[in-house]
């Protein structure tokens, strides 16, 4: 068996007395693309942020690429930047930078590219999210919601990651467009051969992007198995999210 | 509720019951947060400071500061320092016509500028103008995740965002506090002239005969000093910003008092400070 790409062992996460993260175990293949269910407030994003450096754990590890980057700094934790991507659950876009200055901002700031080739790499990596030349002048206000999620697919893609996360890609986006960048996910992470980690609480998503599709529910990840037995997961929590149903073990988040 | 933020937000487990608290352990729990909060404050300010003075230095973003911070400060400047100047010769020709001292009006005008007002100003309208500016800014940069999103594509919000506008804080201030002194002074010629009948020409002699190179730079060691507090304060609060737009105005609010309390507080330390060492 090769090195997982990522690896959580035990993680555990507090705000004051709220324990969000009670123990999260799980396992990323490289190449693989894994989908993390959850309801909302479950700490799905909180459990990416960890995963990314933005938080540190209160306990338990974290591997990349088989080595521990828990607690690591400065240059370790760049080089592991280097090969992540991440979308942010709202885009996240620097609204005083033009749209192709967003995507190639790794190129311009990190690598210190020269500007007239960072943005000929921008206009190109906008192609691939199905974006023509004319809008890598626009500043992020002047573009709808879904232009703004494929530029910032777009900026996620640009350094050619092996590893990209997803956080609700689809959420807030009409369902035809929720679709298009579905399609463009799996086009680009399979393009890239990279693993993504995508979560999301929308089921037609994970059906249609997951391998493998992962539980979150109070603080731990309570089912991990591949995504085609997920009608069949023999677990009541998923059964109830799966199906979207008000009564069952899950007391609904009001 | 959505937090969707990097900064983690320990809430201080408060040791008040329901009903009327223990005035003890009020006072208590109160002293702790103003001292954990005071040592967060300076922590984060060192942390600029370390970023601030070594490579490598975003300067179009310096620039763009220097230009949002200084040039558009200019008119909300000018205008308080004129205001200021007059007002102080009227009340120092006041005060010293009972002793029949009212030739002394430029001399304290040109004193009081230099030394104190013309800087404190500046400090105070910036406090106001920078300070809630920068943490507004900083703070919708948080709570929409561009933060994290700058760490992920590694660049350090410390080096990008936070440095830049320290630095340019405390190069404008300076300057900014150059243009009040001259506004200010000449606010009090303006009134001393037309409406308390001073010499112009005499008045003029007079200020300058008096101002000593020392006046001056008090003025613009405090101006630094004033640059650095606010410039900090912006950005510690707009960094700490809780979600939603309620955290930002409260990041807005909480960096405009705090700054204008510190550069008074600053203020009064250097002003005992200088006098002490004769400067
Ligand atoms: N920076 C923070 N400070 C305090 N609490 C937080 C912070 N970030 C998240 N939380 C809390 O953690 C819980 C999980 O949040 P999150 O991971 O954003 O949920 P979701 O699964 O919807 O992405 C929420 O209850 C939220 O209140
Ligand atoms: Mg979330």
């Amino acid at each position: 068996m090769t090195t997982p790409i990522l690896r959580l062992e035990n993680v555990k996460k507090s705000f004051g007395q709220k324990h969000v993260l009670k123990g999260v175990d799980l396992e990323v293949q490289r190449g693989e693309s894994l989908v993390v269910l959850g309801g909302s407030g479950s700490g799905k994003s909180v459990m990416l942020k960890n995963a990314l450096g933005l938080m540190t754990p209160n306990d338990g590890k974290i591997f990349f690429d088989g080595e521990d980057v828990t607690k690591s700094t400065g240059k370790t934790r760049a080089k592991m930047r280097e090969r992540i991507g991440m979308l942010f659950q709202s885009g996240a876009l620097f609204d005083s930078l033009t749209v192709w200055e967003n995507v190639s901002f790794r190129l311009l700031q990190a690598d210190r590219m020269r500007r007239k080739d960072a943005k000929e790499r921008a206009i190109e990596t906008l192609k691939k999210v199905r974006l023509g030349p004319d809008v890598a002048d626009l500043y992020p206000a002047e573009i709808s919601g879904g232009m703004q999620k494929r530029v910032s697919l777009a900026r996620s893609i640009i350094s050619k990651p092996d590893l990209i996360f997803f956080d609700e890609p689809t959420t807030g986006l009409d369902p035809i467009t929720a679709d298009a960048i579905n399609d463009l996910i799996i086009e680009q992470v399979r393009s890239l051969g990279a693993a993504a980690v995508s979560i999301t609480h929308d089921m037609a998503s994970a059906r249609k992007i997951a391998n493998n599709i992962a539980m979150l529910y109070e603080g731990k990840i309570i089912w991990h198995g591949p995504a085609d037995i997920i009608d069949n997961s023999g677990n009541d929590y998923v059964d109830q999210f799966v199906h979207g149903r008000a009564d069952g073990p899950i007391q609904p988040a009001i | 509720m959505n937090y969707s933020q990097g900064s983690e937000i320990v809430s201080n487990a408060s040791t008040r019951k329901r009903g009327f608290p223990n005035p003890l352990q009020w006072i208590g729990a109160a002293s702790l947060g103003l001292f954990s909060e005071v040592g967060r404050l300076f922590i984060f300010f060192l942390k600029v400071m370390a970023t601030a003075f070594t490579p490598r230095w975003y300067v179009a973003q310096v620039w763009k500061q220097m230009v949002n911070i200084g040039f558009y400060s200019l008119p909300v400047v000018g205008l308080s320092a004129v205001f200021i100047g007059a007002a102080l010769a009227l009340n120092i020709y006041e005060g010293g016509s009972r002793y029949g001292a009212e030739q002394f009006v430029p001399s304290i005008v040109v004193l009081g500028i230099t030394r104190e007002l013309g800087a404190t100003i500046t400090g105070l309208m910036l406090a106001g103008r920078v300070s809630a500016g920068i943490s507004a800014e900083i703070g919708a940069m948080r709570v929409t995740e561009q933060i994290d999103a700058l760490e992920t594509l590694s660049a350090s919000p410390f080096r990008y965002l936070y440095a830049p506008r320290f630095l340019a804080a405390i190069i404008a201030l300076p300057l900014l506090v150059l243009v009040a002194d001259i506004i200010g002074i000449m606010g009090g010629w303006l009134v001393s002239v037309y409406a308390l009948d001073f010499d112009s020409t005499t008045y003029i002699r007079n200020t300058m005969d008096f101002l000593t190179n020392n006046d001056v730079i008090v003025g613009l060691i405090k101006a630094v000093v004033f640059g650095a507090v606010i410039a900090t304060m912006g950005c510690y609060q707009g960094d700490r910003s809780e979600a939603g737009a309620t955290g930002v105005g409260r990041a807005a609010t909480l960096a405009m008092v705090g700054a204008a309390v510190l550069v008074l507080a600053t203020n009064y330390i250097m002003s005992t400070l200088f006098v002490e060492i004769g400067l």
